[in-house]
Parts: structure tokens; sequence; C-alpha cells
């Protein structure tokens, strides 16, 4: 089954090829991209269920013999990570189709959306597999590249000022990256993970500390951790609903993994674990704070994005099986979660015509269905029992009272208080913005809002679009779907439970890893 | 393996002065920047191998061969370098284009939120802004437009 492996990465390069060419045929483009990105749930379903039952598979890409050639491998973690991330793409592909169909952008600038969509999934689905330093940076910057055209998306100014900003944060966090695989390598001679295992053990404590503080640093600033944060709320809000949704699911997340996968396979022992705590608990009491000051709802949800990062730290830095195996299932909570309040935020906008919450009101009464669309979430994302935010946090401080430590103790707290502010926040905009009296400039029902909406009250590159339904269908279906995702991650706790738990696992022993690059031993 | 020593100051060098320019608030310089770190880090990476001759077996004895992998990876860094610079430059341009300048501008929301807190009326304190800004190292705790900023920005 090993050559399943490169295909979530090949198939969405080939579909960005074939939607390039396609470009003046945009419903060609949406079969194309459907097609590719329905394959891809597909596929990594399937390397799944394959390495749980038979440990890692590896690819030697070209044919080249591992520490020569570059590495692809699929273990539990990065079949896990492909899974979910592939089946939030395919949410948000289809309401991004659904948006464009009925604001009627069958041209020009959002042509280019498809090929830049696909490029982004293959870009994270190669850090997800990569088995060497270097690919992981080059998997990296295929996500970022295409993001910064996803972000200045129309290049409308707000865009273009909230795009400089990331684009150099991600330059800059690019280069340290860089950097530091330029020293990793005059220190060992390898970038393949595997090698560096054995390598990396031999190195002296104060140049392993060096190399391992160059790349936290790098992927901290990717995955937004405090202080290394103040870049995201700048600049995700402003994009369009559909990629602010993916970018809050994966982009981050993708920082995250690199996180873990370099602290337990590079660099084992936590060194940096009260580092990791402390950075812990200032992002997610910092984050919330930060939360609760806003008054727009898309920037809100971007404080709570950073905030609930530090859930998944405060996992990794307790170094334990179970807390990493809480943190692994976090990450798959948080995708899911975060994307769908973002999605939840668009409909919002396109309802009540604004997302700041000082022109928001009564959207409770006025669409039930979208009150329903961003509760649900909205409560799964404060960690209400019994869903699977509860479940992931009680695992997190489960794993923080085993852990017994004083700063533990710290981030137990810190994650309760945290969780409190979360439902302050959410519930905040559910008073504002769902139940009291509408405002009284708000659309009073859904023709209005979509009168409202096309006379070009909202952004000016939305005017002059075909009229459609305010709420189309194409959009509503993808946001339930990903609420009932994460409702059912409730049900199927259990046994993703016991999966965390067994990436976990091998994550910690790191042989099942080693073993299943080089079957007859590193070189 | 020692590395040699004017690699080393050349690098230092070059990262210095691409640090220096990446603090700037005009684009172009952001983007200078960004290019004299990008040669900083490519001749980091070639310093990490062994020099020698060209690494071709039949040219070069084995013991001889300089290592290829650091030159490999330079050359993807360099086609990545190339592509953000012109992204960057179509932004720069953009930025020129819509504003008649290309500063890098502070968040409208964030100075909104700001101007709330010193008033004492907004949902926030000074004090939680302040905190999640810090990283950013923006002047937030001046109430001054966003247009005197930019200004300071430019002359400092």
């Amino acid at each position: 089954m090993t050559y399943l492996v490169p295909l979530p990465v090949v198939m969405p390069l080939l579909g960005a090829a074939l939607t390039l060419l396609l470009l003046g045929r945009p419903q060609a483009q949406r079969w194309v991209s459907l097609t590719v990105l329905t394959a891809t749930v597909a596929v990594s379903a399937t390397l799944l269920v394959q390495s749980s039952l038979h440990g890692p598979l590896v690819v030697e890409v070209g044919g080249w013999v591992a520490p020569l050639g570059i590495v692809l491998v699929a273990d539990q973690l990065a079949a896990l990570m492909l899974v979910v991330s592939a089946a939030v793409t395919l949410c948000v592909l289809v309401y991004s189709i659904g948006q464009g169909m009925a604001d009627g952008h069958e041209e020009t600038p959002l042509s280019v959306y498809h090929p830049t969509y696909l490029v982004l999934t293959a870009g994270v689905c190669n850090a997800f597999l990569s088995g060497d330093l270097f690919n992981l940076y080059v998997g990296f910057e295929i996500l970022l590249v295409a993001s910064y055209v996803l972000l200045t998306l129309g290049s409308t100014e707000n865009r273009i000022r909230a795009g400089t900003t990331y684009v150099v944060v991600s330059l800059l966090s690019s280069v340290i990256f860089l950097i530091a695989i330029g020293l990793v390598y005059a220190a060992t001679g390898t970038l393949n993970l595997a090698q560096l295992v054995d390598r990396l053990d031999t190195l002296p404590d104060d140049l392993r500390l060096v190399l391992q503080g160059m790349l936290l640093l790098a992927f901290g600033i990717k995955a937004a951790v405090f202080p290394l944060s103040a870049w995201l709320p700048d600049s995700y809000p402003t994009a369009p609903a559909p990629v602010t949704a993916v970018f809050a699911g994966l982009l981050t997340k993708v920082g995250v993994y690199a996180i873990i996968r370099t602290e337990t396979l590079l660099f084992p022992g936590g060194r940096t674990a009260t580092l990791l705590l402390v950075t812990a608990v200032l992002t997610m009491v910092v984050g919330i704070l930060g939360a609760v000051a806003q008054s727009d709802i898309k920037r809100l949800l971007s404080f709570t994005l950073i905030s609930h990062i530090g859930y998944m730290l405060f996992g990794v830095g307790l170094t334990s099986s179970l807390g990493l195996s809480a943190a692994i299932f976090y990450v798959v909570h948080h995708i899911t979660i975060q994307t769908t309040l973002f999605l939840a935020a668009g409909l919002v906008e396109r309802r009540g015509g604004s997302t700041a919450l000082d022109r928001l009101g009564g959207l409770a009464r006025l669409s039930p269905l979208l009150a329903v669309l961003f509760f649900v979430p909205a409560l799964n994302l404060a960690g209400i029992p019994p869903f699977s935010g509860f479940l992931g946090k009680f695992g997190l401080i489960q794993a923080g009272v085993d852990d017994g430590g004083a700063l533990a103790w710290i981030l137990v707290a810190g994650g309760l208080v945290t969780s409190l502010l979360t439902l302050y926040a959410i519930a905040r905009v559910w008073n504002l913005a769902f139940w009291r009296t509408p405002h009284a400039d708000m659309p009073a029902d859904d023709d209005a809002a979509e009168a409202a909406r096309t006379e070009g009250a909202m952004e000016p590159d939305r005017s002059g679009g075909r009229s459609g339904a305010v709420l189309p269908g194409l959009m509503i279906a993808p946001t339930l779907a990903l609420v009932v995702l994460g409702l059912a991650l409730t049900v199927v706790a259990g046994p993703l439970f016991d999966l965390s738990t067994d990436a976990a696992d091998d994550l910690l022993r790191r042989t099942p890893y080693v073993d299943a690059v080089f079957p007859g031993g590193a070189p | 393996m020692t590395p040699n020593l004017t690699y080393v100051i050349v690098v230092g060098v070059l990262v210095a002065a691409g640090v220096t320019l990446l603090l700037e608030r005009s684009l172009t310089r952001v983007l200078m920047g960004v290019i004299l770190l990008g040669n900083g880090v490519n001749l980091l990476l070639l310093t990490g191998g062994r020099a020698g001759g060209a690494p071709i077996v039949g040219t070069t004895e084995p013991e001889q061969m300089s290592d290829p992998l650091p030159q490999a990876m330079i050359l993807t860094a360099i086609v990545i370098t190339l592509g953000m610079t012109a992204f960057l430059l179509a932004l720069a341009y953009r930025s020129w284009h819509l504003n008649g300048h290309d500063e890098v501008q502070d968040d409208v929301e964030d100075r909104r939120i700001m101007d709330l807190a010193i008033r004492d009326e907004g949902p926030g304190t000074a004090d939680t802004e302040g905190g999640t800004d810090d990283g950013d190292g923006e002047p937030t705790g001046d109430p001054r437009p966003v247009a005197n900023v930019v200004e300071a920005g430019r002359a400092g």
C-alpha cells in the first residue's frame, strides 16, 4: 500500500496544474477540485487504517535509498492529521464554491482560487508526510506561498495591508527555519529525521539546545505561540470567510504538528518542557484576554484560535504519554471546530451584513438555522460537556494533575480559567449578535439582507455580482457537515483517544518511526 | 570540520544588514532586507558542507569532493527567494498604487480598540490590549492617528 503515501501531495499538485489550464472554465475547475479533494480524503483515510494496522508506511521518493533520497513517512500521527485536514479542506471548498456561485464570481480574480487552494492542500499534506527536515521546509514554503496569494485575493486595500504583515512575518520565520536547517546539517551531516535521531543524541548538550531553540522559534511563529502571535489577528480576519476558515483550521496546526514531531522524535527528554509550559499558559491566558476585548466576531475568533494553541503546547510540554495523546486529540478537535466557527462567521456576515458585534442583533430569531450552526461549535470550543472540546480539555487537565508539578498545576488552573473566559467571550457574541433585539440597520428578512448585500453595502469587490440567495444551500451544507463532524468527534471519542494514545506512544518510543525508515538499522 | 572564517563574517554582515532593513517601514527596504537575509542564509548553508572539487564521479577523487547536498538545498532556497521577491514587489507596487506609498500600515481595528480603551468606553482595557500587542513592535500606547505614526516611522 505504500504507493498511496505520495498521493495526498501529488494529486492536489496535478489538480492545481489542471485547474490552471482550465482558467476560463469555472464549472470544470470546480469538478476537478472536488474530485481531487474527495480522492485525498479517501486516500488519507486508507493511510490511517493501514498505518494503525501495519505501522508507519514509508516511501523513498524517486527510488533513492533513505539517507540519500527524501522519504515520505505516514505514521499514525501524520495520517490522522491528513484525514482531518483533508476532510476540512473539502468542506471549505464546497462552501467557497457555494459562495462563489451565489455571488456570481464566474471569472477573475477568483479563477486563481482553485489552483492556489489545491497548492495549499498539497503543501499541508507534504508538511505532514515529510520524513526529512528540508522537505518539511519545502512543504511549509508551498503552503505559505499559496496562503499569501489567498490572503491577498482581489488585492483590496485592507487585504494588502493585512497581507504585508503576514508575508513579512512568515518570511522571517522561514528564514529562521532555514538557518536552523543549515546548522543542523553542519552539526550532523544529515537532514533525514530518522537518521537525525541517532546523530543528534551524540551531539553536546548545549549545541542540541541551540538547534532545538532555533526550530522551536521558527515553528512557534507559524503556530502563533505567544509572544510570537501578534501577526495572526491582524491578518486572518480580512481574508474571505472560507480562506480565513481554512487558515485558522490548518496553518497554525501544521506549526503545532512540527513542534510535536521535533520535540518527540529529535529532541526527547523535555529539556524545553518548562519553556513550553510557560509559553503555553501565557498563550492561553493572553490570547483569551485579547478575545474578550474584541468587538468583531472574526477577530474574536482569531484570538480564541491563538489562545487554544496554548492547550496543545500544554500537552506537548508535559511530555507524558497521556499529555501528548490529549494534545493530539485536541489538535483534531480544534481543526474541526475553529474552521466551523469561521465558516459560521462568514454566514453571519452574509446575513447580518457585518461581523461587528455593535451592528448585529437578533439573529437567533431572524435565522434560527444560522444560530444553531454557530451555537453548537461555540459551546464545543468552550468545552461544555459532552462535546469533544470538554473531552480534550479533560484529558489535558488529567495529564496535568498526574504530572503533579507546581507548573503543571498552574497550567491546570490556567486551562480552566481560559475555558471559562472562552465561554464568556462566546456568550458575549451570542448575546449581542443572536439574542438582543435586532439593530435598526439590520435587514429584516433574507430578501432584504440580499438586497443590502448586493447594493455594495459589503466589500466593494463583491458588488456587481449576480444576485443569489443570501444563505445558499451549498454554504449551509458544508458548515452543517462540519458541525456534525464536530459532534461525531464526541461519539467516536473513545476509539479516537485510543488512536491518539497509540500515536503518542509510538512518538515517545521513537523506534517505530526509525525502524520503518531504516528496516536494517540506521546507517 | 572547521568553517571558513571569511564565510562566517560575510554571513554575519549579510544577516545583520538584512535584519536592519527588515525593521524599516518601507516595503521596498523590507524587500531588500529579505534578499540580503536570503543570501546570507544561503551562504550559511554552503558553509555547512565540505569544500572541495566538483562532486562528479570520474573528475574528482571521492575524498576531495565537495558536499553536493548544501548546494542542492541552496538551489531550492534561491528559487523560493526569487518567487518571494516577485510577490513582495507586486505587493509593494499594489500598495503604492492604492495609497501612494509602500509603508507597512498599522492595523485599523487595533487602533480603534486602543482609542476606545484610552477613552475607557470600549469592551477592552488598555492592559489586555497592550498585552496582546506587545509582540508586533508597534507604538500601541500612542494615541496619535495612523497617518502620523506612519510619518514618524518613515522619519525614524
